[in-house]
């Protein structure tokens, strides 16, 4: 029992950071229905930006001191500069191909993530970095030998925040309540007065936050920051969108979740039904098909027919 | 239709006469100009890019040195490196590159096993020496007589840490956590487990994980309910570092092994304190007070900034065993060249007195190490010699006798520093037969 | 000129140059002239790029659908012949060998490339059906999530090699690779002038106003994504027997993307694109490994190293400059059309 729920908050603690990040594939796809491959990329570059301001700071990852005000600073700081830098890619990349197919601009974000990850190599060279550790990181046993750390317990209070600002933000603010408008229907929005590039860039802005949030806290988790990082985490992140049902925030949430915990319990009982541990990263997408040949539109997104 | 075709053969028409060369010119190339071409192919931009820039950083470093001694045999050295992103496919394309395009003498590269697999026969078709400083796998040499290696072999490495756990460690059960992409954990993973096995142990679990994965707890979940007496982790180090810390943090104390990936500056600040109770195998060891090593490690950190990790210190040996070979062959005819390479013997090199055998790898023997976080440094266990090579026992050295071990002082100056003492340190019958564990260490 | 005519003097015109360029790879090359091993490679892996282009472009450029895990269905043909030419290519050959060895090596070829085929379009089939029922972005991922997967379950088979590679006979060479590259884009480009392409073309318009057309639009879909997995199989079986060495590492997501890079550089739902996007995704970052490096002090930077920075560059740019690719649906034969009829005189009453 005490491995089974162990096993639970492993992948509940690896499932919210996917969380976190397929929130923002999901405003994005609400609104723009634009599949933003860069965005795993904008993860990285948020644990990169944390890495340098808490470098910055003076804080050495051979010498823990735990500070609090250090790593709000830290995670501020990279979800500001993740925030510009989301923007600055929306305004130069996907901006001017915003009109033509969907092809074009999947493309255009493909050509994007590549061009983050190739910049990324070449600046701060294929050698994984370590993250410094800014918060105390202890263990708490639950029962038995059940045991929790507290960076997975900050990576769970963290998260939720995050989510339930986000919540806020779409639907009590007017800004909110524009970016729910844009995604309805674009043309429209923009009938209504509704400045629909700003609400696009702060769409883009708040999602690459995010992402740059779940860079920073998975590496208070897993300090070891690389250039190629965000390629497989992204593309799972992404399915957990896809399966929660894309352009629904809950459902994200939901999604990512899921992944974590499906991929751990494999990890931890998969042999017991025949699937070894290594197949761990083809869970994700094995659920997320079997899922939308059930329900094509996700775990919680409606079933919306396409216009024509 | 018709005219997209004859286009098409336009267009290969065009692009084939663009490529002519003249057939049969190429030999008469090779020996002329007044540098030595040395062509480097690595990953720089792909999933394992920081090994192909460790590679590359040591290279440069040894032919730096290598110039501004003045070159070998009056010729400066000149390297040419291209990236072949990790893809063994590019690997292929960019070796053929540099032996048809730029007309290189001799190859260095690649780290993967699978990427030197693939290009290996490209360099053995056309009768260009290739010196692998890292790749683990068997398969690697026995491409053919133009392909040698400088570092351990799987088989090797992989027996040494069975049999330090099962001897030294009296390890009962082990427990195997690899990276299912890597070709050099699982060559290490399978050769681990026969060597334990056959030595009384049993492995109570085998479980992967990939470069990439932020968490590894429920693989160690896992393995925390057998409850091993030891865990095998035959990865890198941008891994190894993190699954140690999150063993620990699930209250798993036992000892940890692993191989020479784990050597790296960088793995003191991922494990950090979780590395205590952890050894590994190794050709070396920054820590060793060996001149030679000394002087590598500190030219390092000054052209580069950071401490070398073992692909490094492989990549370095790998040139200047080139650059040894081109001196002894006396030009870089090719089949002279490889007879050279393949006659090295006792070279010392940073990774230990490098001598080459007839399947061509490099025989060695390997160090155990214990990792003490508080310091950062390695300290130095035991020394397991290769089995059934003659060359090793002039190797390894003095040390068994002085009781001088506790600290890293002696660690690898067995293996490269002392060979004039050993001569006659070795009358102390230390590994009278070639083989297997001796134990130095007053523990 | 009949046209049967027209097509066997075509035919053996494009033979005979595919067949001085095969001699000219030769290690004695033609007549003493050749092209080396390096430039040999690109040739075969222009082609190679050609069958994987074009095959991807009769269902996302024709069909319109959104696939983009070519490179695992690839993976299937490669492995699958790959597996065949080790187990039993030394056999037949052997029971061949009074044919003399190249024909022994291009019949256990032409046995690897139908398995390859077969095996990739039974994939195709297993994967399209459920796949099809989606639509835009959710097939998308389901078929990049398929080609991960198939990526997986190779790299967890050790008969194939695992993660150390699979080493393969090479029984390939560019005269058979040309051939192949040639019978693909004609079966192709007659598919899309035939009734059933039409019907694939009218999915991509639209697939309301087809299916009520009378176009069974789940059928033709699958038969065009069957029908792109067996040639993506092919171009799999003349990799692995060309290159002699197999990897999951090669079929990573990655490739996908580079042959979806390759149709949407050229111009969507045009076979003339393909083949140019085919060269260029080919070329274009080998060509900048020229670039030079700068020497500032100390520090030395290697331009080259920027070459994928570069590549993604230009990728963006065109999809910005030129968001319909160099030649959209149009073919590049069919400029010269229209310069001819420019030439006709027009006058006259209408």
């Amino acid at each position: 029992m005490d491995t089974f729920v162990q096993q639970l908050i492993n992948g509940l603690t690896i499932g919210s950071i996917y969380a976190l990040i397929a929130l923002g594939y999901t405003m994005v796809y609400g609104i723009l229905r634009l599949i933003n491959f860069a965005h795993g990329d904008i993860y990285m570059v948020g644990a990169y930006a944390g890495w340098m301001i808490a470098l910055a700071m003076g804080f050495r990852p051979e010498s823990p001191e735990p500070s609090v005000i250090g790593f709000v600073v830290t995670l501020g700081g990279s979800m500001v500069i993740a925030a510009g830098i989301g923007v600055a890619i929306e305004r130069f990349a996907y901006r001017p191909v915003r009109k033509f197919s969907k092809m074009t601009t999947l493309i255009t974000a493909i050509g994007m993530s590549l061009l983050i990850e190739n910049l990324a190599v070449f600046v701060f060279g294929g050698t994984p970095k370590s993250f410094p550790q800014l918060l105390p990181n202890d263990n708490i046993t639950l029962f038995g030998n059940a045991t929790i750390s507290t960076s997975q317990i900050l990576i769970f209070i963290v998260g939720i925040l995050l989510m339930v600002l986000l919540q806020w933000i779409i639907f009590k603010t007017k800004i909110g309540k524009a970016m729910r408008a844009v995604s309805w229907n674009i043309t429209s929005a923009k009938l209504m007065g509704i400045n629909t590039n700003f609400v696009i860039a702060f769409t883009f802005a708040l999602g690459s936050a995010l992402a740059a949030a779940g860079g920073v806290l998975t590496a208070q988790y897993n300090p070891k920051i690389e250039p190629l990082m965000g390629i497989i985490t992204g593309l799972k992140a992404f399915v957990a969108a896809v399966l929660g049902g894309i352009g629904n925030i809950p459902g994200a949430v939901l999604g990512g979740l899921l992944i974590g915990a499906a991929e751990t319990l494999v990890v931890g009982y998969g042999s017991y039904i025949g699937i070894p541990s290594t197949y761990r990263d083809a869970v994700a997408f094995a659920i997320l098909i079997l899922v939308l040949l059930v329900r094509p539109a996700g775990l919680l997104g409606s079933n919306v027919q396409e216009k024509v | 239709m018709t005219r997209a075709f004859l286009t098409f053969a336009l267009i290969l028409s065009i692009c084939t006469s663009f490529a002519c060369v003249q057939k049969g010119g190429n030999e008469a190339a090779s020996n002329t100009g007044d540098t030595i071409k040395v062509g480097v192919y690595a990953d720089l931009t792909g999933q394992t890019s920081s090994f192909g820039q460790s590679t590359k950083n040591g290279i440069e470093l040894a032919v730096e040195e290598i110039n501004n001694a003045g070159g070998v045999n009056g010729k400066k050295i000149e390297l040419i490196v291209e990236d072949d992103q990790g893809r063994p496919e590019q690997a292929k394309t960019v070796v053929s590159k540099l032996i048809n395009q730029d007309k290189v003498q001799a190859v260095l590269g690649e780290v993967a096993s699978t990427n030197s697999l693939a290009a290996a026969p490209v360099a053995q078709e056309a009768k260009i020496p290739m010196i692998t400083p890292s790749s683990t796998n068997p398969k690697v040499t026995e491409v053919g007589d133009y392909i040698s290696r400088v570092c351990f072999i799987d088989p090797f490495q992989g027996s040494v840490m069975a049999k330090f756990a099962a001897n030294t460690l009296k390890a009962k059960t082990a427990a195997i956590l690899g990276d299912v992409n890597s070709d050099y954990s699982k060559g290490l993973t399978q050769f681990f487990e026969e060597e334990f096995t056959k030595l009384g142990g049993k492995v109570v679990a085998k479980e992967a994980y990939t470069q990439n994965d932020p968490d590894f707890k429920g693989q160690l979940t896992k393995i925390r309910n057998l409850n091993p007496d030891v865990i095998y982790i035959p990865g890198y180090y941008g891994q190894v570092g993190i699954i140690a810390k999150q063993a620990r943090e699930l209250d798993m104390n036992m000892p940890l092994l692993g191989g020479d990936g784990w050597d790296s500056p960088e793995l003191w600040k991922l494990g950090g304190a979780a590395l205590k109770n952890t050894y590994i195998s190794n050709h070396y060891s920054a820590e060793n007070p060996a001149p030679e090593i000394q002087n590598f490690v500190k030219a390092y950190k000054a052209k580069y900034n950071v401490d070398p990790d073992s692909l490094a210190a492989l990549a370095y040996d790998a040139a200047k065993v080139l650059a040894d070979a081109i001196k002894r062959a006396g030009g870089t005819d090719s089949a002279k060249l490889k007879d050279a390479i393949n006659s090295t013997s006792n070279f010392p090199g940073v990774t230990g007195r490098i001598t080459i055998d007839a399947s061509r790898n490099a025989v060695k023997p390997a160090v155990v190490l214990e990792l003490d976080p508080a310091a950062g440094k390695f300290k130095y266990k035991e020394t397991i010699a290769p089995e059934g090579s003659a060359s090793s026992t002039g190797m390894m050295n003095s040390n068994s006798n002085t009781n001088s071990m506790m600290s890293n002082s002696n660690s690898t100056g067995m293996s490269s520093s002392n060979m004039n003492s050993s001569v006659n340190s070795n009358a102390s019958g230390m590994s009278n037969s070639s083989t297997s564990v001796n134990s130095n260490t007053t523990k | 000129m009949s046209s049967l005519l027209k097509s066997i003097i075509i035919g053996a015109v494009l033979i005979a140059v595919l067949y001085f360029i095969n001699a000219m790879m030769s290690s004695t090359g033609f007549f003493g002239i050749g092209i080396d091993d390096y430039q040999s490679r690109l040739l075969v892996f222009i082609c190679i790029n050609i069958i994987l282009a074009t095959s991807l472009n009769l269902i996302n450029g024709f069909t319109g659908q959104f696939s983009i895990g070519h490179a695992g269905f690839m993976a299937v043909g490669a492995y699958s012949s790959a597996y065949f030419s080790v187990t039993y290519g030394k056999g037949i050959e052997a029971s061949l060998a009074g044919l003399g060895p190249s024909v022994a090596a291009g019949v256990v070829l032409l046995f690897a490339v139908v398995i390859g085929a077969v095996v990739a379009a039974i994939a195709g089939l297993i994967v399209g059906i459920p796949s099809l029922r989606l639509k835009g972005d959710y097939l998308a991922i389901v078929t990049l999530g398929f080609a991960e997967i198939i990526r997986i379950v190779i790299l967890n088979i050790d008969a194939v090699g695992g993660a150390t590679g699979y080493q393969v006979p090479g029984y390939a060479n560019f005269l058979w690779i040309g051939i192949f590259t040639i019978i693909t884009v004609v079966v192709i480009h007659n598919i899309v002038k035939s009734n059933v392409g039409r019907a694939l073309i009218s999915i991509r318009e639209d697939e309301l106003a087809a299916e009520a057309m009378g176009v069974n639009t789940t059928r033709y879909k699958v038969t065009s994504f069957v029908i792109g997995s067996a040639f993506a199989g092919i171009a799999g079986v003349l990799f692995a027997h060309y290159n002699k060495f197999l990897s999951t590492n090669d079929f990573q997501f990655i490739k996908s993307f580079e042959i979806i890079i390759m149709i949407v550089i050229g111009g969507m739902g045009s076979m003339t694109g393909a083949i140019l996007g085919a060269i260029i995704v080919t070329l274009l970052p080998e060509l900048l490994r020229g670039l030079p490096d700068l020497q500032v002090g100390a520090t030395v930077f290697r331009f080259a190293d920027l070459r994928l920075v570069i590549f993604a560059l230009i990728l963006i740019l065109t999809m910005i400059l030129r968001p319909q690719g160099i030649l959209g649906t149009a073919e590049i034969g069919s400029f010269f059309k229209r310069f001819r009829r420019a030439d006709k005189p027009t006058g006259g009453l209408k």
